[in-house]
């Protein structure tokens, strides 16, 4: 019999700094029932096969217990992962298949190869301004002085944000984010802000839209709000400003966890961080090893449309589905000494990025900046130590981070 | 100096089920001679590419090499085709006269291009797909810039092939006497699509069509003669008219073998015409003619890459095992294809479908999953530039699932139920010997 509350004790935030040996008893069980009727999928080879099965719907997510707001864009914002909204209102992260498709296509299209490539520089001079930034302190604190400001100007960047609208952006997309949390709990007041923030958001999004329409840009933004054929809009407005605020906050969210995780694991390997200082060619292995060891996002939630035999269980119809992508990515069925930190394994196949259909658009752009952060890091902090470990965590159990992670330093080179 | 102490395991045919065969053998511990005996000159090498990106020139010829996974150290006899069997003396004669005792035999002998059977057969400018040698020759003819390009038979080569006479800008016809290409493989309901496609990009396809001769100009062919009686003008010609099994070595061998393949039971090993195995010769790949237990016993030969690798690693294992515990092969049929911008893959056998249903994506698009029926049964699924799908199908069709497979899926409110539309009878078109294709016996 397995354990009924495995789940709830992942949510549990004492267990956030440690998840791992939670992850482990599950993987005794590959598919095991929770008492709220859901199903956690946890070894490897069951989450992959699952990622591709047809039968997994991230559409018709179960229902939420809390009253809509009447605005769906409003209430997904509010109730990101159980609440049911109308179909055409929804961000491309909760469709499915044939829309799912449509939609990723226009943002695959707009995240070309050359627009990643400029991100590139611009990436890299962020970076150092930040640090410069900390000239002179003994204490960098890394959340608030990197991992957190880098994202949103390079999504800002990408989207075609104007530079003075920046900092307002900027807020936005931080309480957004608390909001997005997926076991995010809000008094009246709490939510009241949020919807107020996604209120301001959406109207600022949509005058942008209409300027990107009149005056065209070499941007994201203009480019989804591109007439296509016929001179009709290649996406609708609701479309247009679901997507732009998912590429905000999932595109940022997701960064800061995966630069600061990157940092904590490296500070906490004292020898890799050595040997990525000394290498910075090896850059791309250790921030795959980061993605398996520390992803960024730990699960992600679906739900059976019909009956699923796998790994030896059948999930019913019906059944919400929690896909424990950290929990595959150590298994050890697949990936020998999973809990050891090696940028040398090969075949390191792992759930970072998620999978399947709903795999990360961002990938490319994330590994760039989580490189670019973790080099220069390592080459300018001289002597860096970590001040708390574990350091305090964000409230989220899926989208899992340090709120902050304070690093003394001997200087700035 | 080579016939020393004992003869050891002679592994007949050197392409990719004689390699990964004799790489098997080695990872089990096999220490005792290895002998590698093939046809052609080369080392083994990769197919696949031949009709793809060699025809198109983006890679040569002979930079198909297969890397080699396990140091082999074996003997290799290239260039030398096998010629005879004696069993009773447990020697193998190659055509250079050369004999080769053995002690154990994996075969994997493959097969060979159906050449073109009809008048006009000696003229230059014709051409097959199959070898490394055939893929450099057409591509060098390709480069010159033909006027028109024929390729008769619309399988899986002759398509690859036309896709790829598009993409080097030059005139395509593609002639088939089914109503559609591919109509053997996956049924016309799916092969229209693809003619759809292929129109789109500029072939000139005549399905229903056949070539009843071939004829020239100082020995240059020029022109092909349509059954209906209309003349075309070409000045190159690619045969894509499917494979016979590569067996004729094995004549006199008293093996149950012709050109359809040579029949094993479901451990691999060889059948003789007294209807016993012989313990100590085994097939895999091309050749092989096996009982799938994935398809009730049914005797198949599969011509696919992955049955070359997967079926050539299962022979070896129970060439090393006792025979007590000799496993039966399990195979389910699976190719990938591009062409015309479309990544095609099937996973199961089509054979004797009487249903099809459309269950992801839509056939407007050009991008679908459909899955093939027999009897309420899931037999087969089809992916038109929708292949993550297909492994969840493919493990269905594996566990006989009910057709179709899953009623409820995402992206399936449109579910649009199809007659798979398979020929049902061989036309006698452009042919001599009994026809074969692939994974069809």
């Amino acid at each position: 019999m397995s354990d009924e509350t495995l789940f709830a004790q992942v949510l549990d935030p004492k267990n956030r700094a440690d998840p791992y040996p939670l992850y482990a008893r599950m993987r005794e069980t590959p598919v095991s029932r929770q008492a709220d009727g859901s199903y956690l999928v946890s070894t490897h080879a069951a989450l992959s096969s699952l990622i591709f099965d047809p039968r997994l719907s991230s559409e018709d997510l179960p229902p939420s217990r809390r009253p809509a707001t009447g605005n769906p864009l409003k209430d997904w914002i509010l109730n990101p992962i159980r609440n049911r909204v109308v179909n055409a209102h929804r961000p491309l992260i909760f469709r499915d298949p044939p829309d799912h498709d449509t939609l990723r296509g226009f943002v695959m299209k707009e995240f070309t190869i050359a627009r990643v490539r400029d991100a590139h520089a611009k990436v890299a001079t962020l970076v150092d301004a930040l640090i410069d930034k900390c000239r002179g302190r003994d204490t960098v604190c890394l959340v608030d002085d990197l991992s957190y400001p880098l994202p949103v100007a390079v999504i800002c960047e990408l989207l075609g944000v104007p530079e003075a609208d920046e900092r307002q952006f900027h807020a936005w997309a931080t309480r957004l984010a608390t909001a997005l949390e997926p076991d995010a709990r809000h008094d009246e007041a709490g939510r009241r802000e949020i919807a107020a923030t996604f209120d301001a958001i959406s109207d600022y999004m949509r005058r942008l839209i209409r300027e990107k329409r009149r005056h065209p840009a070499d941007d994201m933004l203009s480019g989804l709000a591109a007439r296509g054929g016929r001179g009709r809009p290649v996406m609708g407005d609701i479309d247009l400003i679901s997507t732009a605020i998912l590429l905000l906050v999932a595109g940022h969210e997701t960064t800061v966890n995966l630069i600061t995780n990157g940092m904590l694991t490296l500070l906490r390997h004292p020898d890799e961080l050595e040997k990525l200082k000394a290498d910075p060619e090896r850059a791309p292995r250790v921030i795959e090893e980061i993605l398996r060891y520390e992803p960024p996002v730990h699960f992600r939630t679906r739900k059976a449309l019909g009956a699923i035999a796998v790994a030896g269980a059948t999930i019913p119809a019906g059944s919400p589905v929690v896909l424990m992508l950290a929990a595959g990515n150590r298994d050890p069925a697949r990936f020998t000494q999973p809990d050891r930190f090696d940028p040398e394994r090969n075949d390191n196949q792992h759930f970072g990025f998620g999978g399947g259909l709903h795999y990360c658009v961002g990938a490319p752009l994330a590994r760039i900046e989580a490189e670019i952060a973790l080099v220069t890091l390592c080459r300018r902090l001289v002597a860096p130590r970590l001040l708390d470990d574990p350091p305090p965590y964000r409230p989220g159990a899926s989208l899992r981070g340090p709120k902050n992670l304070g690093i003394a330093i001997a200087g700035i080179a | 100096m080579t016939e020393v102490q004992r003869p050891g395991i002679v592994v007949v045919g050197a392409s990719l089920a004689g390699l990964r065969g004799a790489e098997a053998l080695r990872d089990r511990g096999y220490d005792g001679p290895l002998t590698l005996v093939g046809d052609e000159p080369h080392r083994p090498y990769d197919r696949p590419p031949l009709s793809k990106h060699v025809l198109a020139g983006e890679l040569p010829a002979d930079a198909t090499a297969l890397p080699q996974l396990t140091r082999l150290r074996a003997q290799w006899r290239l260039g030398r085709p096998a010629a005879a069997l004696d069993r009773e003396r447990r020697v193998l004669h190659l055509a250079d006269g050369a004999t080769l005792p053995y002690e154990k035999l994996l075969i994997a002998t493959g097969a060979r291009a159906r050449t073109w059977p009809g008048d006009g057969a000696d003229l230059a400018g014709i051409f097959t797909i199959r070898t490394r040698d055939d893929a450099r020759d057409l591509r060098a003819a390709l480069a010159k810039t033909p006027g028109r390009v024929l390729v008769i038979g619309a399988g899986l080569i002759g398509c690859e092939a036309a896709s790829c006479c598009r993409d080097l800008g030059l005139a395509v016809t593609l002639v088939d006497p089914n109503p559609t290409p591919l109509a053997r493989l996956l049924g016309t309901a799916i092969g229209a699509t693809l003619a759809e496609r292929m129109r789109g990009a500029g072939v000139d396809f005549r399905p229903k069509t056949m070539v009843r001769a071939l004829s020239g100009e100082a020995g240059q062919v020029r022109r092909a003669h349509f059954a209906g009686g209309e003349v075309l003008e070409t000045d190159l010609v690619i045969v894509a008219l499917g494979a016979t099994r590569d067996t004729g070595w094995l004549a006199a061998a008293g093996l149950a073998a012709d050109a359809g393949g040579l029949t094993c039971d479901g451990a691999c090993r060889a059948i003789s015409i007294a209807g016993e195995p012989d313990s100590d010769i085994y097939a895999a790949g091309d050749v092989a003619r096996w009982p799938n237990p994935l398809y009730g016993d049914r005797p198949m030969t599969v011509e696919h890459w992955g049955n070359a690798v997967d079926q050539a690693r299962h022979a070896a294992a129970n060439m090393m095992a006792a025979p007590s515990a000799q496993q039966p092969y399990r195979h389910l049929p699976a190719f990938w294809s591009s062409q015309f911008g479309l990544n095609i893959k099937l996973a199961g056998h089509t054979a004797g479908a009487d249903a099809l249903a459309l269950v992801q994506g839509s056939r407007a698009s050009h991008r679908f999953l459909a899955v093939y029926g027999k009897a309420g049964r899931s037999i087969a699924a089809v992916s038109f530039d929708e292949a993550r799908w297909l492994p969840a199908y493919a493990e269905a069709v594996a566990a006989g699932a009910r057709f179709p497979p899953f009623p409820d899926a995402i992206d399936q409110p449109r579910v649009e139920r199809l007659e798979p539309g398979f020929p049902a009878a061989r036309p006698p078109a452009h042919r001599a010997a009994p026809a074969l294709e692939a994974s069809h016996v």
